[in-house]
């Protein structure tokens, strides 16, 4: 029995959306080194939709699949679908994580979230408008 | 290609030690306490195993108890020690902060009982320090328990002059010897060990057999009650297969050894100076006090369970003490303990190499390793930080 599933492989070997967004409209950084998994998520946000996205990852390989497909799943998604994405999505999207490892996607739902967060502190008025 | 790196972990059987053990799982099969034939075929194979095993460690073979590998034999010879002290209220324990789990969790276990136990810090080499082991001894002490090297970072003890302090203060001393019997030499006698554990799938036998060696006088307690096989200190049938290929492997083994320790050493150091090209990483462990086979780095800005699989894609198996490839949040203790903090101990990769490593390999796991570390820190944020100056480097 494989550690973990085809498909968490797949993102983990390809991952999807790697990279630095240099004007980011939201960036969002969770973790610690001392837990051995940080995750940063760069948002570029147009028209109130997530026009791009992209990742960075300290971690695991659960840590670096979750990643990328929370980054899938919120592209192209009105900001406010992407709030709305859950660490489950994201595990579920994968075919499923280890018992232990279901921090990993609960890393990558924060760390979307508190971009998200940081596009609202520096839009307050789009806060308003949700 | 395809290379097991990971000879720490357990070796592949050798050809001699599969050959060995066939006779008697097909032909002499008897219960060894059986008067028949078949049983008397199979006892006299355990007492020549047992002589051939006690005389690769320079033992006597009435000091070797058979057991079911490196953790049972570590239980046992703690236990056994401990229980000898309490007798004479002597319930103090010295060991070391780099012990394997076997011995740690025992010693947990005997706190709970009572007994104090010292932890000896190492040094950043994860060597201990013999004067403070010695100013670490009281009246009340009545075992130092030290392993001979260490299964991470391949750091060999000096296991002679702890033998000579323990000898000198009276007290015994156990080694968890598991990493060592049949890869270095070991000679109780010499180096004044009373108790060694040993573990036969390090040194290319079958995984759950092990033995203990217990100097003679040495009263054991018992861990499994039952018959009087092993003259009543360990019951259970014996695993005449399992014991008859332990053997076979060592005496192998160690019939190579000197060689085999030699021609590993020039690779261990070629991969080790490979590897140290590597910017920002560090060597773990002692550069000459170590086993020849251990090679173990720590690699700032990435994680050690992504190298694992992407150094498993490439053909190479490895391990790591990072926390995500043991399922526990916290890196290795071992790592922790030579004064890695927790950032780098995460980025850690052990390569322990085979009898056969060839130096084609070497050169291929170094071009591997280094690709794989620079392509997991070019989406690094945590790496991005440290070349942007934003957080300092360690290594
Ligand atoms: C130093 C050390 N002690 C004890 C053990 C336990 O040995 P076994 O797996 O035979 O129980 C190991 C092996 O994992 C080891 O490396
Ligand atoms: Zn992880």
């Amino acid at each position: 029995m494989a550690l973990y599933s085809e498909k968490v492989m797949d993102h983990f070997r390809n991952p999807r959306n790697v990279g630095v967004i240099e004007d980011a409209d939201g960036v969002g950084e969770v973790g610690n080194a001392k837990c051995g998994d940080i995750m940063k998520m760069y948002l570029k946000i147009v028209d109130d939709r997530i026009e791009d996205v992209k990742f960075e990852t300290f971690g695991c390989g659960s840590a670096i699949a979750s990643s990328s497909m929370a980054t899938e799943l919120i592209k192209g998604q009105p900001v406010s679908e992407a709030m709305k994405l859950t660490n489950q999505a994201v595990a579920e999207a994968l075919d499923g994580l280890p018992a232990y490892k279901m921090h990993c996607s609960v890393l990558a739902e924060e760390a979307i979230k508190n971009a998200l967060e940081d596009y609202y502190t520096k839009n307050p008025d789009k806060r308003k408008e949700q | 290609m395809k290379i097991y790196a990971d000879n720490a972990a357990t070796t592949k059987m050798s050809k001699a030690a599969i050959e060995a053990m066939l006779p008697y799982l097909e032909t002499y099969y008897g219960n060894p306490s059986s008067l028949y034939e078949e049983g008397q075929k199979a006892r006299e194979a355990v007492e020549k195993a047992r002589a051939d095993m006690a005389e690769c460690i320079g033992a006597e073979p009435g000091e070797i108890v058979f057991t079911s590998g490196g953790s049972e034999s570590d239980n046992q010879a703690i236990l056994s020690a401990a229980a000898i002290g309490k007798k004479t209220g002597k319930m103090h324990i010295i060991s070391d902060t780099i012990e394997h789990h076997a011995v740690l969790h025992t010693l947990k276990k005997l706190e709970k009982e009572g007994f104090r136990v010292t932890y000896l810090p190492v040094n950043e080499n994860g060597i201990v320090r013999t004067e403070e082991l010695e100013s670490a001894i009281r009246e009340d002490t009545c075992l130092v328990t030290i392993m001979y090297a260490n299964n991470e970072i391949g750091t060999v003890q000096p296991v002679k002059e702890i033998g000579e302090i323990c000898k000198k203060h009276k007290i015994l001393f156990h080694t968890d010897a598991v990493q060592a019997v049949g890869h270095i030499p070991v000679d109780v006698k010499a180096d004044h060990i009373d108790l060694l554990s040993a573990s036969a799938h390090k040194f290319h036998g079958p995984k759950g057999v092990g033995f203990l060696y217990a100097r003679k006088g040495i009263r054991l307690s018992t861990l499994i009650e039952g018959g009087a096989q092993e003259r009543g200190k360990r019951a259970g049938t014996e695993n005449v297969p399992g014991i008859v290929a332990a053997a076979a492997a060592l005496k192998e083994s160690c019939g190579q050894m000197s060689e085999t320790g030699e021609r590993l050493k020039l690779l261990r150091d070629m991969l080790i100076e490979g590897l140290s090209e590597i910017p920002h990483s560090a060597l773990n462990g002692d550069p000459e006090k170590r086993l020849p086979s251990n090679v173990s780095f720590c690699f700032e800005g990435i994680e050690g369970e992504s190298l694992l699989l992407l150094l498993d894609d490439k053909g190479v198996m490895a391990s790591s003490g990072s926390a995500c490839t043991s399922g526990s949040l916290d890196p290795s203790h071992v790592l922790l303990a030579i004064g890695r903090v927790h950032d780098v101990a995460h980025g850690s990769l052990r390569l322990t190499l085979g009898d056969d490593a060839t130096e084609d390999e070497i050169r291929y796991m170094t071009v591997a390793v280094k690709d794989v570390v620079n392509y997991l820190r070019g989406f690094s944020p945590v790496w991005r930080d440290l070349v942007n100056g934003k957080t300092k480097f360690i290594l």
